[in-house]
């Protein structure tokens, strides 16, 4: 009777219960996670799957029947994505995100971060000179919407009125909505999207936005009111400012890895630098949420000079030593 | 409605050119279908969708909440968080939960992957939904707002430009990666998902053990087809709409004169005909395939 039998019939019917168990083990760990196998379940799961795995080598080289084949292919398939996923919680992702990956990819591109601080600079102290040089030079680099009443013409008086904004007058709110959907962050998603550009349209973009603010300096400078500005700037542009420059590393990250890809290819290049520099950015949106609360609130209601530079630079500080020493033992011991 | 159920079947044939090799560490290579781009763009429409119902609902909770007139600066401050929330988390969260899938991404059975065979790692989740921002949100954020607000002049343009190239990039490569799957060094293929049909050579096998079987073929008739014939009749015997009726008449028709069947076969004895066939066939072919030759098509003259 046996030898009758096509050799692959009875390949397949000594191991299809196998495969029907591994194919409702993974079915219900696809549904409901791997949580709701039973802990027998979980220590059979890697057997069934080596076992449906040589099936298939097998099924490939004697099976003709390609239903047989196809099915195996996607079991195996459906296994391998499940056996070889990360069964790590939500919350556990997020935190391996923020303790260790995000300072680690900020630290991989300190050399871009270097040029754009660079570039940023540059543009503020060309700017700097010429407005105080020439105060026509002022619209060069500030655009006329964004200036408001910080002209020229106005008196210092008026200026030190835009700094301290009473409550009614400016509400927090709307600074804080304007902030979080338009200008700024949307300046450092710009400098990061458009690395993606091949990077010079970033390095445009951060030397303008430079300017802009060294022509705000030269401005208020003239007038003497060069330390107040700075107050009212720095309690949320520390945060931001830095964000701004780590969207534009990032994007300059990404054009560097695609132009130069070294030993990679230049998708696995972008891949690997890609990757990096994407979570920078994604950090980046959240300092600008951060940027924004502090521009929309702290400002309102912190309105003293020193307190101002304190928060200021106590926040740059902060952001200063997380990115440089934060995640840096888990990164060698690799428990993260 | 069984027209329908046709098209859909003819659809679920894998094509050739849209499978891709992922070599396990145990070294089978393991195919998977790559997701179309169509099925895809359905996706994210069904998650946007999802996402703005959510935005509205929370919306309208908010403003229950505070009541419609007073709804003051702390309520506008709280939506402005969720919609922050929402159009920065929504993504990241499922795709983490469900390891590379959201609500969208699961009612059209499609999977996210590392490209190169990996784990699909969280930092890859992060980054490949970050990307949105720049491919999804702010060229619906241009579009909308006809370029409004904040960058000027040459800028703007430029991140228009910019904006709508990331947004073709799934049309421009054979893989449909999008920037944020290059980025993350992802792919996102169809969920891979067949059911084990019962062998053909099954009833045979019955057949063997209660008698004789009802045709019986020459070695010469067995021989005038290879493999690629034998899994042809094999889709097409599996086939039960009329579709596959009419084309399993045209099939039999070309067989029977191929190997020179004598006696004629009528319509109804047609389908156990060509099973017998399949069968014959298959343990011919299977049994040259241990032997190590492995006849591909009618052509092939290694059998």
């Amino acid at each position: 009777m046996a030898p009758k039998m096509a050799k692959s019939y009875q390949f397949r019917s000594e191991r299809q219960e196998n495969w029907t168990r591994l194919e409702d083990m993974v079915q219900r760990a696809e549904k409901s996670g791997m949580a709701s196998l039973s802990s027998a379940e979980i220590f059979e799961l890697p057997h069934l799957y080596q076992g449906a795995l040589s099936s298939l080598s097998v099924a490939r080289s004697i099976s003709l029947d390609k239903n047989v084949v196809d099915y195996l292919e996607a079991l195996v398939a459906r296994a391998y994505f499940l056996l070889h996923s990360q069964q790590r919680t939500v919350g556990a992702a997020f935190k391996k995100l923020f303790v260790y990956a995000l300072p680690a990819a900020v630290r991989s591109i300190r050399q871009e971060m270097l040029v754009t601080v660079i570039v940023f600079m540059l543009g503020l102290i060309a700017a700097f000179v010429l407005v105080l040089e020439n105060p026509d030079w002022y619209f060069s680099f500030v655009d006329q919407s964004l200036a408001g009443n910080r002209q020229p013409a106005a008196s210092a008086e008026e200026l030190r009125d835009t700094l301290y904004a009473k409550q009614d007058e400016v509400g927090g709110l709307d600074i804080f909505a304007t902030q979080l959907f338009t200008h700024n962050s949307k300046v450092g998603i710009l400098a990061f999207a458009l690395g993606f550009a091949l990077g010079i349209p970033t390095l445009w973009l951060l030397f303008t936005n430079g300017a802009m603010l060294g022509a705000f300096l030269a401005l208020f400078h003239s007038k003497g009111l060069l330390f107040e500005l700075g107050g009212w700037l720095i309690i949320h542009g520390s945060t931001e400012i830095t964000a701004i420059l780590l969207c534009g590393a990032a994007g300059l990250a990404i054009a560097r890895h695609y132009i130069f890809p070294g030993k990679y290819s230049r998708l696995e290049a972008l891949s690997f630098y890609g990757k990096k520099a994407a979570i920078v950015a994604f950090g980046c949106i959240l300092m600008f949420l951060a940027a924004g609360v502090l521009e929309g609130f702290a400002r309102q209601l912190v309105t003293g000079d020193i307190t101002r530079y304190g928060v200021g630079f106590t926040l740059f500080v902060l952001w200063l030593g997380y990115f440089l020493f934060g995640g840096r033992g888990a990164e060698q011991d690799g428990s993260l | 409605m069984s027209k329908k159920r046709t098209a859909k079947l003819a659809k679920r044939q894998p094509v050739e050119k849209n499978l891709r090799e992922i070599i396990t560490p145990e070294g089978v290579p393991v195919r998977v279908e790559l997701a179309e781009r169509g099925d895809r763009a359905g996706a994210v429409l069904i998650d946007l969708a999802i996402m703005v119902g959510c935005m509205i609902v929370s919306v309208i909770a908010i403003a229950l909440m505070s009541g419609f007139s007073g709804m003051g600066r702390v309520g506008i401050i709280l939506i402005l968080l969720i919609f922050f929330f929402f159009r920065n988390f929504y993504f990241m969260f499922f795709e983490l939960k469900w390891q590379g899938q959201t609500p969208g991404k699961r009612r059209l059975g499609l999977k996210v992957i590392d490209r190169f065979g990996k784990p699909l790692s969280s930092e890859a989740i992060f980054a490949r939904n970050m990307m949105r921002e720049i491919e999804l949100f702010i060229p619906i954020g241009i579009v909308m707002a006809g370029g409004g607000s904040g960058i000027s002049g040459l800028m703007q343009f430029f991140a228009f430009v910019w904006a709508m190239t990331l947004v073709c990039l799934p049309l421009m490569n054979k893989d449909n990666l999008r920037a944020g799957d290059l980025v993350a060094g992802t792919l996102v293929v169809r969920e891979p998902k067949i059911l084990l049909a019962a062998d053909m050579v099954e009833k045979s096998e019955q057949a063997l053990e209660e008698g004789g079987p009802e045709f019986v073929f020459t070695q010469k008739q067995i021989d005038a087809y290879g493999v690629y014939e034998l899994q042809t009749l094999e889709t097409l015997l599996r086939n039960t709409s009329p579709e596959g009726r009419d084309k399993r008449k045209v099939a039999g028709k070309a067989i029977l004169k191929k190997i020179g069947w004598a006696d004629p076969v009528p319509a109804r004895k047609l389908d156990s005909f060509l099973t017998a066939y399949y069968q014959a066939l298959r343990k011919r072919l299977e049994s040259q395939l241990l032997m190590g030759k492995r006849r591909q098509d009618k052509f092939d003259e290694t059998g």
